[in-house]
């Protein structure tokens, strides 16, 4: 076991993880995060907490997923690039460590410009594959990236993300080829709605023979309205949501109906993902719709959650 | 070069409400080549400035120069006798060049007229596009002779990130290309995709901007 992590346990058991992402609030408003905590306990294996997800300041990200580990649950802690350079990447990481923190997902960040922020500095002084890199060599090998021991342990389960959507498609596989060089243990994806497009990227990395150098979670997202699938086309470069899903929502009537329908196309992508090889589970992205992660796992048959 | 674009009339005019007499001062080298801060554009901002200013200031007096590259000392002692002889200096170089004057000229106010952008190229007619963040350490031979940390948006030196689409990226898609579509379907050309499977290490910013004010020193050539 590299980090002993729930999540590590549940894949290295060869059972279907479930994550799901909870997103702190805009401000310090802990009953926030006690809500979602409730909404998402026993419905998944892990929990992402993001770190000012689409550039929007929130509530930090290493003391939302020190709230869940002190509640009994199990979070992943999401660490962008773009707001922190090496020296801040490192502390926090130390920080969440000796809290009890035992995953970390590495990520570029969006960049500031769609944020609340927009004229803000931002630093990329690492990219996401140095950063996992860097914490690979922190925890096997106990050495900073300055190349000075550490005091203590770094037992972390180390994430990555994948986009199959973004372009150029060719080079989508070799990124994550140098993602497992680097030493990432699991990737989640980016959400999943052209399931084609999705198959031909899994299949070109089982090619490789990457999905058994690390654990791929596919992304999944609920819509929650038209509107949703619409602004996600509009505004959010290297996802598309298929007309077919869209026409599906506008069939289904008005309000509660749509939001169930989006719920059942969710949990069918689930069903249909894990039928694709070298898919070893699911990451649920319920952006500010933490509500519908227990119906999304009961309908895709993931409940119970086991215990490891 | 340096490209530069002229600041709005307003923004130069906030700063010469009381001069009687101003001198503009371009530059023949970058600024001009860019159509920014050249002899023409001396003379256009002179006519701008005299309608723009006459009205409250009557006794406006404006003289037009340019010198060959205001960066360098020895192009701008011809000014001498005109910085003298006047309260202001507007100058439409670079900042490079307006530093020069200030520091060549210790008495002298000297105002900027340009905002200065980027080192790029035209790349067509009235298009200037930027090229290199002067990093210290260049990355051209592994890139393909395409800068990721100029061009990328995110400055990645290990592939695209999620937001790059049909070629375009993210941040401003009708306006900016990705770099890193730019790059793959570069080394596809030239026989080196498997630079891109080759990880990069963190970049040493110390060479660039974040090591403080850089010099070069040659001793060769030292006096």
């Amino acid at each position: 076991m590299k980090s002993g992590s729930r999540l590590e346990r549940i894949l290295e058991a060869k059972l279907f993880a479930v994550t799901a992402e909870l997103g702190p609030p805009k401000g310090p408003d802990r009953s926030v995060v006690e809500r979602k905590m409730g909404l998402l306990r026993g419905v998944c294996d892990a929990i992402n907490v993001t770190d000012n997800q689409t550039a929007i300041v929130r509530l930090s990200s290493v003391a939302t997923c020190v709230m869940l580990a002190q509640a009994g649950l199990e979070p992943v802690m999401q660490m962008t690039c773009r707001d922190r350079n090496r020296l801040a990447i490192q502390a926090d990481i130390f920080g969440a460590v000796a809290l009890g923190v035992r995953n970390l997902l590495c990520l570029t960040g969006d960049h500031q410009c769609f944020g609340n922020h927009p004229t803000s500095k931002n630093v990329y002084d690492l990219d996401s594959i140095q950063l996992i890199q860097m914490v690979a060599r922190m925890r096997d090998e106990g050495l900073t990236l300055g190349g000075e021991p550490i005091e203590g342990a770094v037992p972390l389960f180390i994430g990555g993300a994948a986009n199959p959507f973004g372009d150029p498609f060719e080079l989508r596989p070799i990124r994550l080829a140098k993602k497992v060089a680097a030493g990432v243990d699991f990737i989640q994806t980016q959400c999943i709605f052209d399931l084609p497009r999705f198959k031909e990227y899994m299949k070109r990395v089982v090619d490789m023979g990457l999905h058994e150098k690390c654990h791929i979670l596919a992304g999944v997202m609920p819509l929650k309205s038209v509107g949703a699938a619409r602004y996600i086309n509009a505004n959010v470069a290297g996802i598309k949501v298929p007309e077919s899903i869209i026409k599906r929502l506008q069939g289904a009537g008005k309000g509660s109906k749509v939001r169930d329908e989006g719920i059942k196309i969710c949990a069918e992508t689930i069903q249909a993902v894990r039928e694709i090889e070298g898919v070893h589970g699911v990451h649920i992205m319920a952006v500010e719709w933490e509500e519908a992660i227990a119906e999304i796992t009961k309908q895709a048959g993931l409940l119970p959650r086991p215990e490891v | 070069m340096i490209v530069a674009k002229r600041k709005p009339l307003a923004e130069i005019a906030a700063n010469l409400k009381k001069v009687n007499k101003l001198l503009i001062v371009g530059c023949n080298t970058c600024v001009a080549v860019c159509l920014a801060g050249g002899e023409k554009e001396v003379a256009m901002l002179a006519s701008a400035l005299r309608l723009a200013l006459r009205p409250t200031n009557p006794n406006l007096q404006i003289t037009e120069r340019s010198v060959e590259r205001q960066c360098e000392e020895e192009f701008n002692a011809v000014l001498a006798q005109d910085i003298a002889e006047h309260e202001v200096v507007l100058s439409m170089a670079c900042g490079v060049g307006v530093q020069t004057l200030a520091e060549q000229f210790p008495s002298a106010i000297v105002y900027p007229a340009l905002d200065t952008t980027f080192m790029g190229r035209p790349e067509e007619r009235g298009i200037w596009s930027e090229r290199c963040a002067g990093c210290g350490q260049c990355v051209l031979d592994k890139f393909g002779g395409i800068c990721p940390i100029t061009r990328c948006s995110k400055n990645l030196l290990n592939g695209p990130c999620g937001g790059s689409e049909n070629g375009k990226c993210e941040v401003d898609p009708q306006n900016i290309d990705c770099a890193w579509q730019l790059i793959y379907d570069r080394l596809k050309r030239i026989g080196q995709l498997e630079r891109l499977l080759e990880i990069e290490p963190p970049k040493d910013w110390s060479k660039s901007r974040h090591g403080g004010p850089r010099k070069i020193v040659r001793e060769d050539m030292v006096l």
